[in-house]
């Protein structure tokens, strides 16, 4: 099981249970579980509607690509903790991470 | 100062892949079509945010590049001769006497139909704005503007510019000689925009010709009277600067929004139109919603299901243009295809 504790929007607090094998990234999971994603362009990296912020865990990750950093530095919000969910893919290695979720971007 | 009514068959809202094809299934009908859309180019999505990614799932294409679909559904619609409103998005829809639409635009264009499509996407491109309290105070006439409509409005003003991308770049340089003093804003050190319109903006700020406030964010706006007049930029030791200005440029892209759609009394579930599956009626009559924006048990966003959508709904259609006619089907590669 991976579990990844998401924050908001609002004070909203969850954790995500995902089962080990699933191949898909943070976006989906998230768009799954019903958080209000809308993942414009599909998981591309090219809309950043799928922003998040990491608030523990980033050393868990992959570096953010420069597709991610374009599409992150279009964002008037954006901060050094911000990440597109579509890219960052739900594995055993990310188990723990803390992330805070937006309301509608 | 009003501008003349637009007069048509389908007033298409959208001129996306789904919008552009309406166009064809309508003109196999005899039925003329006028499309207004925000963006100031056709294509919607594939134009604005993946021109050069390739799509696998179109039929009868095994790969072709958004852009270049949108290129050839531009070459099958032409001889109908569609009419187009670019860069203006419908504000509201009012209906007349006898039943028909007036659409109207947010510059006043008003297009004149019996029948209104909504291939409307994801909603329309709106400008990304900044979370910054009262910002909604100073839009517009109060000194913040996410377009430049006229270069000239800003001579010998203090502008402040927000932004890392070519839109930010072409505009700092551009304005940099009309503006009494321009700032440019940008929250990390390097611009994602072309590399010779960041070195020319780089070899300005060391000129002096403009200031270049980098690794910053815009925190906060400050104006009296509805009009802007000082702008606060803070940097990554969160130390807050007050600039004064008369105009705040943010330019952070554009991401679709519903937006005036769900106004319009329509059943609207998650951000979409719910329709009927025989025709993809609305539940307000002669209103259709074709593509993206609209939803139904099943629903795929999938372009070729926005196709299909188009060609049932002109069929359904035809009775409010041609209520006079009888509808027969014909098919194309028997009938061919009569050019307007």
């Amino acid at each position: 099981m991976i579990r990844i504790q998401v924050e908001g929007p609002g004070d909203r607090i969850h954790e995500l249970e995902i089962p080990d094998g699933i191949n898909l990234s943070l976006m989906e999971v998230l768009k799954a579980s019903e958080y209000d994603i809308m993942a414009t362009c599909g998981g591309m990296a090219l809309c950043a509607t799928c922003h998040i912020e990491v608030v523990e865990g980033m050393e868990k990750l992959e570096d953010r690509s420069d597709p991610e950093l374009d599409m992150l530095d279009t964002l008037p919000n954006a901060s050094d903790e911000s990440r597109l969910a579509c890219q960052i893919k739900v594995n055993p290695s990310i188990d723990g991470l803390k992330i805070r979720v937006f309301g509608n971007n | 100062m009003s501008k003349e009514i637009i007069k048509t068959d389908i007033a298409i809202i959208g001129a996306g892949p789904v919008g552009l094809f309406a166009v064809f299934e309508a003109g196999l009908l005899k039925m003329r079509c006028h499309l207004i859309d925000a963006l100031p180019q056709v294509g919607g999505q594939l134009s604005e945010i993946y021109p050069r990614k390739p799509i696998y799932d179109i039929p009868g294409y095994p790969s072709i590049d958004a852009q270049d679909l949108v290129d050839e559904l531009m070459k099958q619609i032409a001889p109908f001769h569609p009419s187009f409103t670019l860069g203006e998005r419908v504000e509201s829809l009012e209906k007349q006497e006898d039943g028909s639409y007036y659409v109207i635009g947010n510059e006043g264009t008003v297009i004149h139909a019996p029948v209104v499509v909504i291939a409307g996407g994801l909603g329309s491109f709106e400008p990304r704005r900044p979370d910054l309290p009262g910002i909604l105070d100073y839009e517009g006439r109060g000194g913040i503007h996410y377009f430049v409509k006229n270069p000239e409005n800003y001579r010998d003003k203090r502008i402040v510019i927000a932004g890392g991308g070519d839109s930010a770049l072409d505009w700092t340089i551009y304005l940099s000689d009309i503006a009494e003093r321009l700032t440019l804003v940008h929250r990390s050190d390097s611009f994602r925009g072309a590399p010779d319109s960041a070195e020319k903006v780089f070899k300005m700020a060391e000129q002096g010709k403009i200031d270049l406030i980098l690794q910053s964010n815009l925190s906060s706006v400050h104006g009296e009277n509805g009009q802007l007049k000082k702008v606060g930029v803070t940097d990554k030791s969160k130390i807050e600067t007050l600039l004064d200005v008369d105009y705040l440029i943010p330019l952070f892209g554009l991401s679709p929004k519903l937006g005036p759609i769900g106004e319009w009394g329509l059943n609207i579930e998650k951000s979409a139109v719910a329709v009927d599956t025989f025709d993809y009626s609305t539940n307000v009559e002669r209103i259709y919603a074709i593509g993206d924006i609209n939803t139904y048990p099943g629903k795929l966003k999938l372009i070729l299901c926005g196709f299909h959508e188009a060609a049932l709904m002109c069929q359904s259609a035809f009775k409010y243009v041609y209520p006079e006619q009888k509808l027969s089907f014909k098919y194309t590669t028997v009938n061919g295809i009569h050019a307007f």
